[in-house]
């Protein structure tokens, strides 16, 4: 599959986007990154996503794919023989997909921002929701080196990128993710170790001033 | 191949959904229907994460959110009425178009048509019709069903527009008409018409005197409804 025409469009801090770099990285999916510029889309952008004009688009063989679950799937189902992401068993398959819809909801919804972007008893109960939720990642982790077992599946794909941005959380929310769940924290760092990973996730510090930038852009304290 | 179990509720299009697939692949199953507001013991053990309905129930082993489900169903029983195309884009594609209409934005509209009174009710009924526009001209277009020639896994998806006159009448505000939604219009005359849909679509005079009653409370304690 040498001449097969790649393209990611993305931003930087964007966890959906990290989904997709980790699973062409570890595919060893050779692509095109095109950084996008949210304030001024570019025409490519809102040609190949004109109903939500977001990002990461995925353009294979100048065919657009949206929406990181489904990119995740597809490029599992493009490149199955390198690295399978989903288990082949029908129903470990449903126990996969079942957590990453509850990580897109939980973790990645629009609840969570609030350990960022609010403060007193808001903040306070996002937070307590946000770790109940991370708890029970960490109950379905379980003793595995991974949720996919002894290698990166797609629940693990599709959560570790939350990992750069945990700091933020912690600076933003006052509290410490590693002292309420420690399992957790331990997986993200074995996660990584992963070349696919860790070239994938930008640095927690430049995550916290994004969080910042954010904070001042939208008012908030 | 074993004990198949569904746990829904008798007008939720979710669970239907589930119904429609096992039946469309002629999978025997035992249906559970929950009463949402007073949730059984065996629901709270097979859905302790969400605690909805629907959840499959496949030879004891439990499976929730119906997306989730239909892609199991699909794996499970390959050989009987496929319900998702082999080529991976056109999958990509419709797991694309899945996830967009489940989503919470795209789904309010139609709630709030339902609920809602005045000028909230008038937003909700422009973005509804803007929603089906999408879905009459850029997903199903010229197709029979969204599936092609066959029903497939986004026309399940879509199957609650085919009992969705029934609100239409109860709210006295028609959005999907024919004239203005012709493609969308005979689709729901075809999917209707389906043996396996006809025999499992919620009952029309039940949804009608339920729905109603559902559309007073909601008119009784809306700020907006001018008192009589």
């Amino acid at each position: 599959m040498a001449d097969e025409d790649v393209v990611l469009l993305d931003f930087w801090p964007s966890p959906f986007g990290m989904r997709v770099r980790i699973a062409l990285a570890e595919k060893e999916i050779k692509y095109e990154y095109k950084e996008e510029d949210l304030r001024n889309k570019s025409d490519l952008l809102l040609k190949m996503n004109p109903i939500h004009k977001k990002i990461p688009v995925l353009i294979h063989n100048g065919k657009p794919v949206c929406e990181s679950l489904v990119q995740v799937q597809y490029i599992d189902e493009i490149w199955p023989h390198k690295s399978p992401l989903l288990p082949t068993d029908p129903y470990q398959r449903a126990i996969a997909r079942f957590w990453g819809d509850f990580v897109d909801k939980k973790i990645y919804g629009l609840e969570s921002r609030k350990v960022w972007s609010t403060k007193g008893e808001e903040q306070e109960a996002a937070k307590k929701e946000f770790i109940e939720c991370l708890k029970l990642l960490e109950g379905e982790l379980g003793n595995k080196a991974y949720f996919g077992g002894e290698n990166l599946g797609y629940v693990d794909v599709v959560l570790v990128p939350f990992y750069s941005w945990f700091y933020a959380y912690e600076k933003c929310g006052n509290f410490s993710i590693e002292t309420e769940c420690p399992k957790l924290i331990a997986w993200a760092k074995r996660c990584m170790e992963k070349d696919s990973v860790s070239k994938s996730l930008p640095d927690q510090d430049k995550i916290y001033d994004y969080v910042l930038h954010l904070k001042k852009v939208f008012g908030i304290e | 191949m074993g004990e198949v179990k569904v746990l829904g509720s008798w007008s939720s299009p979710y669970g239907l959904r589930v119904q429609w697939a096992l039946g469309l692949k002629s999978v025997e199953y035992e249906y559970i229907d929950e009463d949402l507001l007073n949730k059984s013991q065996m629901l709270l053990k097979y859905n302790p994460v969400h605690k909805k309905i629907p959840v499959l129930v496949h030879n004891g082993k439990p499976i929730a959110e119906s997306a989730v489900i239909l892609e199991y169903i699909e794996e499970t029983w390959p050989q009987q009425h496929p319900l998702l195309p082999k080529d991976p884009y056109e999958r990509a594609m419709v797991r694309f178009w899945i996830n967009f209409l489940d989503n919470k934005d795209k789904v309010a509209p139609f709630m709030t048509f339902f609920t809602g009174v005045g000028e909230e009710h008038k937003k909700a009924v422009n973005e509804a019709k803007e929603l089906l526009k999408l879905y009459e001209e850029q997903v199903l277009g010229e197709k029979k069903y969204f599936g092609g020639e066959e029903i497939g896994m986004l026309d399940l998806a879509m199957g609650w527009m085919a009992y969705f006159g029934v609100i239409e009448e109860i709210v006295d505000v028609k959005i999907l008409d024919a004239e203005t939604f012709p493609r969308l219009h005979a689709w729901i005359q075809n999917f209707r018409a389906h043996p396996v849909i006809k025999n499992n679509l919620p009952d029309h005079d039940r949804l009608l005197q339920n729905y109603t009653e559902k559309r007073q409370r909601f008119l009784a304690y809306s700020p907006h409804t001018e008192n009589a």
